[in-house]
């Protein structure tokens, strides 16, 4: 069993309605994996990722990374939000955006910090744009800068919330794979919350899928596709479109569990 | 009408500038030739009366003096409201606490601590500026904590995943992401406690704007009554424009992100 970052027996109850966003979950992610988390919409796949950062805590077992309970988040561990237009503050700059990450826990000068960040900037692609406003930035570029701000801290995991689905499809095209060169280059542990079928093949090299409410694991499937991965021929790739056929049918019969099961 | 002249009228406020000004020249010719009487003097009688006050540094001096005491009753309200705001406005506890007393309190016309007032602090300059600043403080104070309030979830979490602690939160989030709501407050505080020093200047004082338009009152100076009320209007809508030019300086980002300019 894989257990560099694990979920052992988690549950998840709301205080208002009882009821539980999942229960019984337990799934490891091995160091240096991409894991693609997809579920229908109320799965709690976002809650999940919300509790392995240690932003909430379950209601009932444990998330480890390398064996030490999450309890709050962690530098290691950086998380990416979904709503760009929050977590990168409208009233900083880019740079001063990414530095915040930095300036608090680092004894480094001004300068070599934000040198540290400009290079961060650079692998995102806006090296050209540190003194840039948030709302200067078209969404892709912002979302840009919360993965260069995530970066900058040099975590060994992401986790990121749908940190695409606010945006075009050019823009999430292009994310993607910028996505996929940084997981390669710098060697990251990375798992993906979305709900788009196509995103999780195209990323993972996993794909975990949750049922819906309450959440358990309903596949967990390996992606055995070669990378780097290319957006139209990976996409029409047998094995691909044959997983993508047996999870998308899995994916309706959960919806519609979901719905027959609704009070 | 040209369609040029319909946009300039529509588009700029030189519309409304040609209005005071006809509204001036009215008031000037019916002092003239219509209401001949010492309680409606001409315009130009008005401002022949507030060059000299001016040029003698009488009405100098009574602005410096009202001036003075505005902002220290409303830089009080200022320190208390913000301070108290934000501590209401991120610890529920406090905000469970003190919220009930503050909608109390709130309804409560600033006037009507007055009395009470002047049995605890007395007339003189310490109660003016008590009074300002009980009034201007719950703007500031209201506007403060709602919106700490309404900080979104996720930039909390975001200050989580970034480390920073309490006071790092506060400096680099919470009085950002508050400062528009907070200088609402601080808008709305400014006018109330001009309002309040000149009514506190009307009451007992002897020195201010309220004072010396009252006494141009009651010795029948009315050419300088009217002359006092004018520096009023001019002083109130200087120290407004000011305000306004301080904020769009400091949350530009908020006008822009919002898509007003």
């Amino acid at each position: 069993m894989p257990d560099y970052l694990r979920v052992d027996r988690l549950e998840k109850r709301f205080s208002s309605h009882g009821r539980a966003a999942f229960h019984d979950l337990t799934f490891g992610v091995d160091q240096g994996a991409f894991v693609a988390l997809i579920g229908p919409s109320g799965c709690g796949k976002s809650t999940l990722l919300h509790i392995m950062a240690g932003l909430s805590a379950p209601s009932a077992g444990v998330v480890r990374l390398a064996g030490e309970p999450v309890h709050e988040p962690r530098a290691d561990m950086m998380f990416v939000f979904q709503q760009y237009t929050k977590s990168i503050f409208p009233w900083k700059t880019v740079l001063e955006n990414v530095l915040l990450g930095v300036k608090y826990q680092s004894s480094a000068s001004r300068k070599a910090l934000e040198d540290l960040c400009v290079e961060h900037l650079e692998m995102v692609g806006l090296a050209r744009y540190p003194h840039y406003y948030p709302y200067q930035l078209s969404g892709g570029m912002q979302q840009r800068v919360a993965i260069a701000r995530a970066l900058a801290r040099r975590p060994k995991i992401l986790l990121m919330d749908e940190p695409f689905s606010a945006l075009d499809a050019m823009m999430r095209v292009e994310l993607q794979d910028l996505l996929l060169n940084l997981w390669h280059d710098l060697g990251l542990t990375i798992l993906f919350v979305t709900h788009d079928l196509d995103e999780a093949l195209y990323l993972g090299q996993r794909v975990i899928m949750l049922s819906a409410s309450p959440g358990t694991i309903a596949e967990d499937v390996a992606v055995p596709l070669a990378y780097p991965r290319r957006q139209i021929e990976t996409r029409s790739e047998p094995t691909y479109l044959e997983l993508r056929e047996r999870l998308y049918r899995n994916m309706v019969e959960q919806v519609m569990a979901g719905r027959a099961d609704a009070p | 009408m040209s369609k040029k002249a319909w946009a300039i009228l529509r588009d700029s406020r030189f519309a409304g500038v040609i209005l005071i000004a006809l509204l001036l020249a009215c008031w000037q010719l019916s002092a003239m030739y219509l209401v001949k009487s010492p309680t409606w003097p001409t315009v130009t009688r008005i401002f022949e009366a507030w060059i000299e006050n001016l040029a003698d540094g009488t009405l100098v001096r009574h602005m410096l003096a009202t001036f003075w005491r505005q902002m220290l009753g409303y830089g009080l309200a200022i320190c208390i409201g913000v301070m108290l705001g934000l501590a209401m406005g991120y610890y529920r506890v406090l905000y469970n606490l003190f919220e009930p007393l503050v909608e109390v309190l709130r309804p409560i016309p600033g006037p009507a601590y007055l009395p009470i007032l002047v049995l605890f602090v007395g007339i003189g300059h310490e109660m003016k500026v008590v009074l300002i600043l009980v009034a201007s403080v719950f703007p500031i104070l209201l506007n403060t904590y709602s919106g700490v309030r309404s900080i979104d979830r996720v930039q909390f979490d975001t200050a989580r995943t970034l480390g920073l602690n309490t006071l790092q939160t506060f400096r680099e989030l919470v009085i950002p992401a508050a400062s528009p709501q907070i200088l609402t407050g601080m808008r709305i505080s400014l006018a109330i406690s001009l309002i309040l020093a000149i009514l506190g200047e009307m009451i007992v004082s002897n020195d201010g704007l309220g004072y010396f338009t009252l006494l141009a009152q009651r010795t029948f100076k009315v050419p300088e009554m009217y002359a006092g009320i004018f520096t009023l209007a001019a002083f109130g809508y200087a120290l407004n424009r000011i305000f306004l030019l301080v904020e769009a300086k400091l949350i530009r980002w908020h006008y822009e992100s919002s898509g007003r300019t």
